[in-house]
């Protein structure tokens, strides 16, 4: 390597307080130091670690695709980083804030929390497979559009798509019913009534749709 | 208004502004499209990890990093040594500012807080990267840490730097340095019995007789009161991705301002700002901690360079929480005096700001400002001192120091209210900013004043709006096990800045597009505050276009968007362009068509005098091409910024350009206003509290977007509401290290935490000393957000529960247990 050049690198003592050794220590004491968890193999790995990929089938917006997944790969990640679908969004990636939700079997998901091979054979929907193909907007996305919902929106296609599965099992909730049905996303921006607006826009959007 | 041109281009009949429409990011967003930085890929992308110091304080002896280096698919590493030096910053005025030595660089060989970055490494994935970071030996020297900044002040107390412990400005000097405090033992007799220690602080202002004040009172209050520390949370970490493309980086992050980011990347990096681009379309939340977004992103810009590869530089949930930035948490102390009629006699204020290690922020003095204006104490001190500690970084957080100062004087307000039986809108109604409100401290020995304020009229309407009086007189308040109580509070902040530059350009297809360096939080200022350029030109919204996100695309010199600059600062400048473009058609048509250019108007997209001829918008933009010279941009006006000016050399010949500084003038410092009310039901059983209903009644000038502006309002509100409800920072003091990683440590409210139908209003009252007249509202509803529940806390429970902010279910029982506050009355981060 040719840029190790500026590191002072120095051999080892039986002194040194390794940070694995430290992390032991703060561990026992009852907090922790680093993030594994979230971290992700790509496909171009050079036989590190000893985890395989494997070639398998998903169906993500009604279309199959094929994937190298590694058996402890999340589905965030295959759709982020394998099939391109960047729409669902990772803000905790612990189940925290819903930012990566998606619908499987038209439930909604975390999906930072759902190993990808668990959904073969499956439906994924994700916030890009939510419009119409001709590119009209799905009823709640238009509610977002009708009523300015949201503000970065980092958290949005993660509402939209729990909207979107709480609507399945509540056609006509009301404004409390809707707050209970959404509440495990978190919007930072803190803009939940303008949202809870927006939604509850896209919910009569879908009912005037089916009449 | 531009000279020779007296039509009357705002006024009742508003086409765009104060209207709803859908911004035009809405569709991007809404179906997946938009991209954040992280979003990004590039062929050949690396992934790079931080090595993050276990400990508060250290000296990194020596770093082992040959088995790391070893490692197939491991690219790079960059350590402290790899920085480049820190650059000196040259201001618009020509002034050299020297790099300060206690700045922050992104990596450091003397980590100052736990999850400061040390060491960074780029491999062909992140889990190589990681599995890196973990072969590599450091050996560590453990430095004195603090956490608590009153620790620090005792005698003989530990420094969290090697020199010094607080932030002051000696005698004579330009800027401020890191030196030593320490208080007496006598000092801290005061601790012993619960109320905050006031030794000396390094800066003090005072106006008016403040003793005298308090010798005519009618009740002197003096309470202690603690304030959280908050992190921002941005939904959206702070990832990066760079790569470097003929000798020039491209660099994707988020930031609250895309102009503005530009330069500091080039600081940071030490290089010339041609050789940045900076492209940030969307970005997941800012508060304050992405002002210009951060100095780790230049990690993955320098790994870039080193691996000749691009960089992704993924920053986790817990990396966010130590390097995303915070709010200072104040321990503060308060006297104040008030008349029989609950007027504030006298102030004297006391605080000390959390500042963690590095730039000292102006919380603690700013704090001092908005309690002089909102409350218009007769006199006023105020004493503060900015103390280091060895905890995350902090920054500016939506209101910094107006929501500390708010919180720290309202529930002193509200317990006035009780003991000098006054209703709690009429304590504040008298008390109320009116008009050119004065403020401190004394510059240049005259007090400051606000260019305009109608707060009274926002509480007296929100009054009326939230059924106060009928919510006050409402009997029983406890029914079984719930208590009901209600809250009022004042607040308000900066709200906007002036000297920023306008710039659009009018196409020959006969449309208009305005180049706009505003980052994009999704508050819809990007767009928002050019409906104010496209009414002042008369043009329909479908003919315009805004283009943002990418500084490759030539944008004027711009505001940064935090302290609620955007919509003042913006919608002038906006408006001066349009003004510039306006002249210039006239000038256009009377070239073209003859006569004299102040025969011509501007209207329904043409230039015309009356019962004649006229030109379209078109027409004129091709004309312009021809003209050239200062119509399409081959010449700048010379009062305009560098960065404007480079911006227009870029697009000259593209048509009729619209160019100009804002130098409308204006007499005294824009502020807004907020009259927050909420009513709560706390369960005296469980300690469980909910909030019933929540009312903001703003006065912000003139609506530009309503939907937008009401996002703002009770977004931020909400932002305030977490300082109350339960939003804090916990340590082990032990170790030094944070407790409250991650998000359900310091849950940022939920949608179940507010009412289901919170409410919002706005005055509408023009500011008289903008064009425009609107005013800024991101920072302004915080404060009032979190003291107006503290306030129906204290009327439900009564005043001696709880003297610092969150207020838990557990504060609540063992202090209703008790009959007096039972959490510690000093310690930070419990």
């Amino acid at each position: 390597m040719s840029d190790n050049s500026n590191l002072r690198i120095l051999g080892d003592t039986p002194k040194a307080v390794s940070r694995r050794r430290f992390i032991q220590g703060v561990i026992g004491g009852g907090a922790t130091v680093c993030s594994a968890g979230y971290l992700f193999r790509g496909s171009t790995v050079h036989g590190v670690g000893g985890t395989g990929e494997r070639l398998i089938s998903l169906n993500v917006n009604g279309q199959v695709r094929r994937a190298d997944v590694m058996k402890q790969e999340t589905l965030a990640w295959t759709l982020r980083y394998k099939l391109g679908l960047t729409g669902t969004k990772l803000g905790c990636d612990r189940a925290e804030c819903g930012a990566c939700t998606v619908l499987i079997d038209d439930v909604p998901h975390y999906s930072c929390s759902v190993l990808t091979h668990t959904v073969r054979g499956r439906k994924v929907l994700t916030i890009e497979g939510l419009a119409n193909e001709d590119g009209s907007l799905h009823p709640v996305q238009q509610g977002v559009i009708d009523e300015q919902g949201f503000q970065c929106a980092f958290c949005m296609s993660g509402l939209i798509m729990a909207t979107v599965g709480f609507l399945k099992t509540n056609p006509n909730p009301t404004r409390s019913e809707m707050a209970h049905g959404i509440s495990g996303n978190l919007c930072r921006c803190q803009d939940y009534d303008k949202i809870l607006t927006a939604m509850m826009r896209g919910a009569e959007n879908m009912r005037s749709n089916h009449v | 208004m531009s000279e020779g041109n007296n039509e009357r281009v705002y006024g009742p009949q508003y086409k765009l502004i104060g209207k709803n429409y859908a911004t035009a990011d809405l569709l991007a967003k809404v179906t997946g499209r938009s991209k954040y930085a992280e979003d990004f890929r590039a062929e050949g992308m690396l992934f790079c990890k931080l090595l993050l110091s276990p400990l508060p304080h250290a000296r990194v002896k020596r770093i082992d990093a040959r088995e790391a280096l070893a490692m197939p698919g491991v690219r790079a590493i960059l350590t402290a040594d790899g920085l480049p030096a820190p650059a000196d910053t040259l201001t618009d005025n020509g002034t050299v500012i020297k790099a300060s030595k206690w700045g922050e660089r992104g990596l450091t060989m003397e980590p100052v807080y736990q999850g400061e970055p040390i060491l960074a490494v780029a491999a062909v994935d992140e889990l190589t990267a990681a599995e890196a970071i973990e072969k590599i030996h450091i050996d560590f020297e453990p430095l004195p840490f603090v956490v608590d900044p009153l620790d620090t002040l005792r005698p003989g107390g530990p420094n969290p730097r090697t020199d010094g412990n607080i932030w002051a400005r000696p005698a004579g000097a330009t800027a401020p340095s890191v030196t030593e405090l320490k208080w007496t033992d006598a000092d801290f007799e005061e601790a012993n019995r619960g109320r905050l220690p006031m030794g000396k602080t390094p800066d003090e202002w005072s106006y008016g007789d403040v003793e005298a004040g308090f010798r005519n009172a009618a009740l002197v209050l003096d309470e202690t009161f603690v304030t959280p520390d908050t992190s921002h949370q941005t939904l959206e970490p702070r990832s990066a991705m760079a790569y470097w493309q003929n000798g020039k980086v491209y660099l994707h992050s988020g930031a609250q301002s895309t102009a503005q980011t530009r330069p500091a990347i080039a600081r940071w990096l030490n290089i010339d700002p041609e050789k940045v681009v900076f492209i940030s379309e969307y970005t997941g939340g800012g508060f304050g901690s992405k002002i210009t977004g951060g100095v780790t992103m230049i990690i993955p810009a320098l790994l870039a360079k080193k691996a000749n590869a691009p960089v992704m530089m993924r920053i986790s949930r817990e990396e966010e929480t130590f390097i995303g930035r915070a709010r200072p948490g104040f321990q503060g102390r308060m006297k104040v005096g008030f008349s029989k009629e609950g007027r504030i006699l006298a102030v004297d204020m006391f605080v000390i700001s959390d500042n963690g290690p590095y730039d000292g922020q102006g919380d603690a003095p700013t704090s001092g400002r908005m309690v002089s204006l909102l409350y218009q104490p007769q006199a006023m001190r105020w004493r503060g001192v900015t103390v280091l500690t060895n905890t995350p970084p902090r920054s500016a957080q939506s209101a910094p120091g107006g929501m500390q100062g708010i919180s720290i004087i309202e529930p002193i307000v509200a317990k006035a209210a009780r003991k000098l039986g006054l209703d709690q809108v009429a304590i504040r109604y008298i008390n109320c900013p009116e008009g050119k409100a004065p403020y401190g401290p004394l510059v240049n020995g005259q007090m400051q004043h606000a260019t305009s304020a109608f707060l009274k009229e926002a509480l007296q309407r929100g009054a009326e709006k939230f059924n106060w009086t009928a919510r006050v007189a409402r009997s029983p308040k406890r029914i079984g096990s719930k208590v009901r109580g209600v809250g009022v509070s004042l607040s308000c902040y900066v709200g906007g800045t002036i000297g920023f530059d306008g710039l659009l350009v009018i196409t020959p297809d006969g449309r208009v597009r305005f180049q706009s360096g505003i980052g994009n939080l999704g508050t819809e200022s990007v767009i928002d505050v050019h409906r104010a350029g496209a009414e002042a030109l008369g043009v329909s919204w479908e003919k315009c276009e805004v283009i943002w996100g990418d500084t490759s695309k030539n944008f004027p010199f711009t505001c940064v968007s935090g302290g609620s600059q955007t919509t003042h600062a913006m919608t002038r400048a906006a408006h001066a362009a349009a003004m510039d473009a306006r002249q210039k058609l006239q000038e256009i048509a009377a070239k073209s068509l003859g006569g004299r250019s102040e025969d011509y108007t501007v209207a329904n997209e043409r230039v015309f005098r009356k019962g004649s001829a006229g030109m379209t918008l078109a027409q004129a933009a091709q004309r312009a091409i021809e003209l050239g010279g200062k119509y399409d941009g081959h010449e700048a006006p010379n009062d305009v910024h560098k960065l404007t000016r480079a911006s227009v050399a870029a697009l000259a010949g593209q048509g009729l350009l619209g160019v100009a500084k804002d130098k409308y003038p204006r007499d005294g410092m824009t502020h807004s206003y907020v009259a927050s009310f909420a009513e709560i039901e706390v369960d005296v059983e469980t300690g469980k509290y909910y909030i019933v209903d929540f009312l903001a009644y703003a006065d912000v000038g003139t609506v530009i977007h309503p939907r937008a502006l009401g996002g703002q309002v009770l977004g931020r509100s909400t932002l305030g509401i977490g300082h109350a409800i339960g939003q804090k920072w916990v340590f082990d003091p032990h170790y030094g290290v944070m407790v409250s990683k991650r998000f359900h440590h310091s849950k940022p409210p939920t949608i179940l935490d507010v009412p289901v139908n919170m409410q919002w209003e706005a005055l509408d009252i023009p500011d008289p000393e903008t064009p425009v007249g609107a005013r800024g509202i991101g920072e302004p509803p915080v404060g009032g957000g979190c003291a107006s529940v503290l306030n129906a806390l204290s009327d439900a429970l009564g005043d001696e529960i709880f003297r610092r902010a969150p207020v838990n279910a557990d504060t609540i029982l063992t202090s209703l247990e008790a009959g007096r506050p039972m959490q510690h009355p000093l310690m930070a981060h419990i």
